[in-house]
């Protein structure tokens, strides 16, 4: 596991991916930081944590298209797979990798912390359950894009697809508003990203949010080693 | 070292592999031949682990590479159709992770300089692999391959693709790991089997066709002996001269050269060799024999047979 957790963050950063990735993170959360904390000389991140869900969610599949679509297109699949590693290490590896980055990504609202510390003092304790926030987020959004990237050839497709479905996710609470049937709105409520991540921002930390995204994780992550399992047999 | 027993894979109604069961002994060298799409690769992946089989085991020095995935693959260097590689890394960084991933317990840095310069890539460990040519990325995918030392070598067409200065090369290099390792390998090129193997298996539509001795196959597919013979006088005398050597069941004129000369094939049984009654024969005649060669039935001519009836076969049904 730990010899594809570093290849995988070996290609990251070798490669743009990495660079235009935190470019872009740190150029949103920076553009939030300065419009709601700085102009608006509020010590409170949570407008700043709120916002980047929706820049998280359009991110998350650029880092991860490339994790199975690529492997399985130049062959190098063959390699893992017939290597004396399981697929949930080969699966875990990956992910780690992903979220690695997605967490040095993160270290940018501790910085921002660090700054407002000079000015007012900041509520440690909201700001860390935020940032717990963030990283479970993303955690859930890397295992659903590695499954979706393990559904395809192509890396194109995985990152539009991903896409698509941060698309859906963000606009779970728009899609609630205009279902009026009963279940399927409790059904969407219930999954709805949004509800259980907004928690975090305002400083609750509940254990069924955090349970919440853990299962997500798991169960993607399994999804994913099991997809590659059914493609050994079929 | 390695069985094989009554492997059968279906892809949909395709059958790819259809009931193969063979076995090889630690040390050997075995070629397996046949044409495109006739179940190699399937077969050597099964072998391998990267796909399943639908029916049959496959069993790696005791192990199986079901019940035992990673004890079984530890055994393996596979070095598939395409290279494995990450065209972003360097060579000795795509080594490194391959040493990494395969959990290999040697010395690393001495055990890849050592795989390295068995396949000759020494002084390219820091290109990276997208900007190597397409023999030297099928040269780091061997290297890969032997990483750790394994008693199994399993090499899909690993000349493909080579020049000729280095297909000679790997056969030489195949042959000494054949001497430490036990390695299948793939091909469709039979000059290349009947120069590196001890062994070879035909298989032609996903079936076993042939498996024997190099030589011994040729032999027992020969049937006939045959000698192409040019003599510089092609009179009628020649074939009827040629008819009475005892052990000559068929003459025939192939053709004819301008100033006379002609070329003649005999067919003759198999235990004699009739080339002196052929000298002295024509001796008789007073025409001069300008060229003789004796052509066995080569491992071209079988293979030709072998795959053919079954291609035939197959469209019967």
């Amino acid at each position: 596991m730990s010899a594809i957790l570093k290849r995988e963050l070996g290609a990251y950063f070798n490669s743009a991916t990495a660079y235009v990735v935190m470019a872009v993170f740190f150029f949103f959360s920076g553009l939030f930081f300065n419009f709601y904390c700085i102009s608006n000389n509020s010590s409170s991140l949570s407008y700043v944590f709120g916002n980047m869900f929706y820049i998280v969610l359009f991110l998350i599949p650029i880092i991860t298209m490339k994790t199975f679509a690529e492997e399985k297109k130049q062959k190098s699949d063959q390699a893992l797979l017939t290597a004396p590693t399981s697929l949930t290490e080969i699966v875990l590896g990956k992910f780690l990798g992903a979220f690695v980055l997605f967490a040095i990504c993160c270290c940018i609202f501790l910085v921002y912390a660090v700054v407002i510390s000079f000015f007012a003092s900041p509520e440690w304790s909201v700001i860390l359950c935020t940032f717990l926030g963030m990283l479970l987020l993303g955690g859930s959004l890397i295992a659903v894009n590695v499954f979706i990237s393990v559904m395809t050839e192509s890396m194109v497709i995985a990152a539009v697809i991903g896409m698509g479905a941060g698309l859906v996710i963000s606009m779970t609470n728009y899609l609630i508003s205009l279902i009026s049937v009963e279940w399927i709105t409790n059904i969407l409520n219930k999954i709805n990203f949004l509800n259980y991540y907004e928690n975090f921002t305002y400083g609750i930390l509940s254990i069924v949010d955090v349970v919440f995204f853990l299962s997500v994780t798991a169960l993607f992550l399994f999804f994913t080693v099991r997809v590659l399992e059914k493609r050994r047999w079929s | 070292m390695i069985e094989v027993k009554n492997l059968t894979k279906c892809y949909g109604d395709l059958k790819a592999v259809d009931d193969i069961s063979f076995c090889v002994g630690s040390g050997e060298v075995l070629g397996f031949l046949g044409p495109n799409g006739a179940g190699k690769s399937t077969t050597m992946n099964i072998i391998t682990g990267y796909i399943s089989s639908t029916s049959g085991t496959v069993t790696v020095d005791g192990s199986e590479i079901l019940e035992e995935p990673k004890k079984t693959k530890q055994k393996i260097g596979y070095l598939p159709e395409i290279p494995p590689l990450y065209p972003d890394m360097t060579v000795r960084k795509y080594l490194e992770f391959m040493f990494e991933l395969k959990k290999v317990r040697l010395p690393k840095k001495e055990h890849v300089d050592e795989v390295m310069r068995l396949v000759g890539i020494s002084d390219k460990g820091g290109r990276i692999i997208k900007n190597l040519s397409k023999g030297y990325r099928q040269r780091v995918g061997f290297a890969q391959a032997l990483l750790g030392n394994p008693p199994v070598l399993i090499l899909d067409e690993p000349t493909v693709g080579l020049d000729p200065n280095q297909i000679i090369e790997f056969r030489k290099l195949i042959r000494s790991l054949g001497k430490k390792h036990t390695v299948i390998f793939s091909s469709h090129v039979l000059s290349e089997v009947s120069a590196t193997c001890d062994r070879v298996i035909v298989i032609a539509d996903g079936k076993i066709v042939a498996d024997g001795k190099t030589d011994e196959l040729s032999k027992s597919f020969s049937g006939r002996q045959k000698l192409s013979l040019t003599v510089a006088d092609g009179s009628s005398d020649v074939i009827a001269e040629l008819k009475k050597i005892p052990g000559v069941t068929k003459v025939e004129k192939i053709r004819d050269f301008s100033g006379g000369s002609a070329k003649y094939g005999i067919s003759y049984s198999n235990d004699a060799d009739i080339r002196r009654d052929v000298f002295s024969a024509m001796v008789r005649l007073d025409a001069p024999i300008l060229e003789m060669t004796s052509g066995n039935e080569t491992l071209e001519d079988m293979f030709l047979k072998l795959t053919q009836n079954t291609v035939r076969g197959g469209k019967d049904k």
